[in-house]
């Protein structure tokens, strides 16, 4: 080679050599300088933090029963992120699946779409990134063929997840004291710290009612942590270190469901029975109460629903139902939300108001068919005339009149349309003591506080409808009047005096809130504990039907107990007076009807027919009651809207309940052996099965566990 | 260099003498010995690499081994004719590699990774027309460039002109597979055998202000409309994961940073193992190099690569005639620029473009080029002493 060539060998050599150089530099910043930081990189790469979904507990009974466990399901899920990669979005997966499951492309685009305003369901209400179940019912055989045919179903996974299961033990369904599951919002992420994702659909949910919300804290479980590592298309190839998730405890109630299954029958029969008499008996409830320890045996409201629906995505058109006034509603637990006039069985309440106020435990007043209140004659129920009775027969047979006059003279002593500074209103005050018009405090969501309308009241409902009235006043009621001239005048003449002065607690108010009239409202819980209160000689409890959580090992978690919410300013000689004078209404009273042939002897059961007017509906059928009499142990309360008067469809609704509990008439085997619930707890073995309490015992497991037979086709 | 010889040269020799005089002994056995352990290293490498089941792997370093077997017999044969004679067979290698390269393109072509540069022979084997081209180009050139020449300090402009066309014919073929990676070898090899072969320096000057300023122009297309830019990245990168721009040379990155000084140990790469890089076997095969044995043994890669181009570089020094120069400045450049470029874009100084590491990464045609590579240094090597 020539001496140029020589020259420009060296330039090559140095040139080459720089560039080993610099690769070496380059390497030395990135692995020695750098190393930790990509060291650190790599592991974020490669390790993936996977939340171990807990089992939620189970929700048992007072025995240990249960009404709410979780079976197993294949659950097949879309990943929303995954399709959202595919170059159509995954429209071709989905038609795939779709036809694989036998069920349309179309139902599978509307179950995944995200809810948002405008959006109807079926819609995802969870976060967009967490696998959207899309059927939890699937055959291992499908889910098989997705699991294998991975490359097919990109996005799709089937899995095993806990559902929720609803084996309706003695043929207690209960769901609207249960509650239900749902995806858990991005809200409720926010405002719940701790709360993880875990992807896994059957553990993304929250409680969203009944003791599923109130205890959704107890039943969740703490999620583990699994730190595995994967590889560039996220396989799984080893665990680097693993924290196993804590279960969720189960939630003993004190709810029996032999009780509770009973109570659904019965709210059944009154229904069906009072239709058959012609009355629309549009929803119904009943509350059972342990009168000496404030705990809820039974809690029921009809219509009822197969919560059933709510695993695995609910479609529009069930969703729809549960909240349509055309199937009446099933979502609302009337027993708790449902707020009724209480009609006579409110006089618990205004006797010893009375009484208190100065009249004669045992003088005797006379009971007209109707009294005049002002200007305006109130007549008795049905018009009848009692004659000169004592304040026990004035319970027995009900009579009004008797109440409307203590009533209206009350009204008058506080001074009438022109109150006393302070006026006393008895019957307002001794309404709240016995803690109506307040909730109860219940450990259940949505929990309706009733009403008293009081002065207070009035005029903060004065000023709300003054407007309106005002107005009416003036243009009177055009659209009645074309069919009812009379009655149009006579609303016109009521708004023009409530656009004045519709403040003022009138005499009519006062003679109506006597026996549970007019404007004031109870709900079936609060009426059952007013009469717990009664029968336990004057606590007033704030009820639970949560009992006690017991941890996945067994250990009683925490126990949960009652909290007396005050005691009745009743002098216990009236208590008894008036729990003698409830004794006689199902032997010669107003519920004797009902209860022909009842076996008084083997269980004396007291109480008080309600027959609430409604304007422009049939009436409310109460019965309240308690039993044993003289040792009163439970409250058992039922109502049908619409339902007639409480002595035909209330009472022999409460008739069917205590005989079932104390296995009277027809039925033989007492649901509550000896008429005793548990005091102690059922125990959970830690492989999670259940022992009743001594002396108790878990028999029939209700049916099979249920399986899609239960389930309404979709 | 003649230390070997001096005192050797006698008429009656001992046995010992006589075999410590044989070629054997005369060849280059630091280069040897070099890529020997090269290939040793890349044996282990492409076993780490691929010992983890993909889908469809497997036999991989049986496959390999063979690779380099059969590379080290063609290296021999190579070393074994005398290299004077490949200037009467470089028109047959460089027509080869013609035919070759244009036959891709037609229906017989494979493409694999968005280049279309690979012609399947059948039983699973592939050869890659490329590879083969690059030792035509260093032969063509060496012998157009490299003729004996009386009074001259370099080739004439018709030489030039004329190795430039002959060159230009597989640039361009290569060019429309895309294979941007072995269109920057050739240019390379082109301008280094040029530039040795005592070219006026407006020639090198030229070309090398030619390719700057292509460069340049192609690093100015961003400025034009997206199509032609997808066009082009494609083009520079026909490897460009699905799972978005820079996913290769970010995971590349981090394989490789994440082995620190010391590295996670011969088949303990968590990012190998998991198969973060992709094509981790062949075109980055540095990784599992940087993440297993970390900066010494990545570094240790690049020493012995270096003695690779050293060796050559000196074996061009001392070559016996011009053309014997330019043959093996015509392999060190092209095995420089690739190992440059390799090891560039697995760093993160160099854009990605598809081209193997020089004996280590998994390929027959590339490895089978390499060998004979090796082999043209030895014969020229083997050569170079005017008395043999």
């Amino acid at each position: 080679m020539g001496p140029r060539s020589h020259v420009r060998l060296v330039v090559l050599h140095v040139l080459v050599m720089s560039l080993l150089l610099s690769l070496g530099g380059r390497l030395w910043y990135l692995q020695v300088m750098n190393g930790a930081h990509y060291r650190k990189v790599a592991a974020d790469n490669r390790i993936r933090d996977i939340v171990v979904p807990a089992v939620r507990g189970q929700i048992l009974d007072d025995v240990g029963r249960p009404l709410v466990r979780n079976r197993t399901a294949l659950v097949v899920s879309v990943d929303r992120t995954a399709l959202a990669r595919q170059d159509d979005g995954g429209r071709a997966v989905l038609r795939r699946l779709a036809a694989l499951l036998g069920t349309s492309y179309e139902k599978i685009v509307l179950k995944i779409r995200l809810c948002g305003p405008g959006i109807k369901r079926p819609c995802w209400s969870g976060s967009p990134y967490q696998p959207i179940p899309i059927d939890d019912r699937v055959d291992s055989r499908k889910a098989l063929q997705i699991m294998e045919r991975q490359e097919d179903f990109p996005g799709v996974t089937a899995q095993l997840e806990p559902v929720r299961d609803y084996p309706r033990t003695e043929g207690a369904t209960a769901p609207q004291a249960l509650g239900y599951l749902q995806p858990i919002t991005q809200d409720e992420l926010n405002k719940r710290k701790g709360l993880k994702v875990t992807g896994f659909s059957g553990v993304d949910l929250i409680g969203r009612d009944g003791l599923e919300a109130i205890y959704d804290g107890d039943l969740r479980g703490v999620p583990g942590d699994r730190r595995v590592l994967v590889d560039s298309r996220g396989r799984v190839t080893g665990i680097a270190s693993e924290q196993p998730p804590i279960g969720g405890g189960a939630l003993v109630t004190s709810i029996d469901a032999k009780v509770q299954g009973i109570v659904e029958r019965a709210l059944d029969h009154a229904v069906k029975d009072a239709r058959h008499r012609g009355t629309p008996a549009d929803s119904a409830a009943s509350v059972v109460l342990d009168v000496r320890t404030g705990r809820i045996i039974a809690l029921a409201s009809y219509p009822s629903y197969d919560p059933a629906v709510w695993t695995g995505g609910i479609s529009q058109d069930e969703y729809d139902a549960l909240l349509s006034k055309e199937h009446g509603q099933p979502l609302i637990s009337r027993a708790t939300d449902g707020q009724f006039a209480p009609g006579s069985t409110f006089k618990i309440s205004s006797l010893p108001a009375a009484v208190k106020d100065g009249y004669s435990l045992h003088g005797i007043y006379s009971c007209p068919s109707s009294y005049m209140v002002g200007a305006r004659a109130f007549r008795n129920f049905e018009g009848e005339s009692g004659g000169d009775i004592d304040l026990h027969r004035a319970l027995v047979m009900s009579c009004d009149t008797i109440f409307y006059r203590f009533a209206y003279e009350e009204w008058q002593r506080d001074g009438a349309i022109h109150p006393v500074k302070n006026p006393k209103d008895p019957m307002m005050k001794m309404a709240k003591a016995y803690g109506f018009g307040r909730r109860t405090g219940i450990d259940l969501p949505g929990e309706a506080s009733g009403r008293i309308p009081d002065r207070a009241w009035k005029l903060a409902y004065w000023n709300d409808t003054r407007k309106a009235d005002c107005k009416r006043a003036k243009t009177g009621y055009p659209e009645v009047a074309k069919t009812d001239p009379a009655r149009a005048e006579y609303l016109k003449a009521i708004s023009s005096e409530n656009c004045v002065d519709g403040y003022v607690f009138r005499a009519g108010d006062a003679a109506n809130f006597s026996v549970g009239q007019g404007d004031v409202l109870v709900t079936p819980l609060q009426l059952a504990r007013a009469y717990a209160a009664l029968a336990n000689g004057g606590t007033l409890w704030s009820p639970r039907v949560g009992k006690a959580v017991l941890a996945p090992d067994g250990s009683v978690a925490r126990r949960i107990d009652p909290v007396k919410a005050g005691r009745l300013p009743v002098d216990p000689k009236v208590l008894a007076f008036i729990r003698s004078a409830l004794t006689d209404v199902p032997k010669s009273g107003t519920a004797a009807g009902a209860f022909t042939g009842f076996p008084f002897d083997k269980l004396a059961v007291a109480g008080k027919t309600g027959t609430a007017e409604v304007y422009g509906k049939k009436d409310t059928s109460w019965f309240a009651s308690f039993a044993p009499a003289n040792k009163p142990r439970y409250v058992v309360v039922a109502m049908v809207t619409q339902g007639g008067t409480g002595a035909t469809t209330a009472a022999p609704a409460v008739r069917e309940i205590w005989e079932g509990m104390y296995g009277l008439g027809k039925n033989q085997n007492p649901a509550l052996p000896g008429g005793n619930v548990p005091d102690r707890l059922p125990s959970l073995a830690p492989d999670g099965t259940v022992a009743a309490p001594p002396g108790f015992a878990v028999t029939s497991e209700g049916k099979e566990p249920a399986t899609a037979h239960h389930r309404r086709r979709r | 260099m003649q230390s070997e010889y001096g005192g050797a040269v006698g008429r009656r020799r001992s046995l010992p003498a006589r075999l410590l005089a044989s070629p054997a002994r005369r060849l280059d056995w630091a280069l040897i010995l070099a890529v020997l352990a090269l290939s040793v290293v890349g044996s282990l490498l492409v076993y780490s690499a691929t010992r983890a089941g993909r889908a469809g792997a497997g036999g991989f370093l049986e496959k390999h081994i063979l690779n380099v077997a059969i590379g080290l017999v063609l290296g021999g044969v190579t070393t074994a004719l005398d290299y004077r004679l490949l200037r009467a067979y470089a028109p047959i290698v460089y027509a080869a590699a013609c035919v070759g390269l244009a036959v891709v393109l037609t229906p017989l072509g494979a493409t694999v990774n968005g280049s279309h540069s690979w012609i399947v022979v059948g039983g699973g084997f592939q050869i890659q027309p490329s590879e083969f081209a690059k030792v035509g180009m260093v032969v063509l050139l060496a012998m157009i460039l490299g003729e004996p020449r009386d009074g001259e300090v370099g080739p004439g402009r018709r030489d030039i002109l004329l190795a430039l066309a002959l060159a230009g014919l597989p640039a361009g073929l290569v060019m429309l597979q895309p294979d941007l990676g072995t269109t920057l070898v050739f240019a390379t090899v082109i301008i280094g055998v040029l530039g040795m072969s005592g070219a006026p320096k407006r020639w090198v000057g030229g070309l090398v202000g030619a390719g700057a300023s292509l460069a340049l122009a192609v690093w100015w297309f961003h400025l034009l409309k997206p199509y032609q830019i997808h066009r082009f990245t494609a083009f520079a990168d026909p490897s460009a994961d699905p799972q978005g721009a820079g996913y290769n040379a970010q995971q590349a990155r981090i394989a490789v940073g994440s082995g620190g000084v010391f590295g996670n140990g011969l088949f303990h790469g968590e990012q190998t193992t998991g198969h973060f890089v992709p094509e981790q076997h062949t075109d980055f095969i540095f990784t599992v190099a940087g993440e297993e044995l970390g900066f010494v043994g990545a570094a240790l890669i690049i020493a012995l690569l270096g003695v690779v181009l050293w060796r050559g570089l000196r074996i061009a020094r001392e070559a016996a005639d011009l053309f014997g120069g330019l043959v093996a400045t015509g392999v060190v450049c092209w095995l420089a620029f690739q190992t440059f470029e390799n090891i560039g874009m697995t760093v993160g100084i160099m854009p990605i473009t598809g081209l193997p590491l020089p004996f280590v990464s998994y390929g027959g045609s590339s490895a089978f080029a390499d060998f004979v590579a090796v082999g043209l240094l030895q014969t020229v090597h083997l050569r170079h002493n005017p008395y043999e």
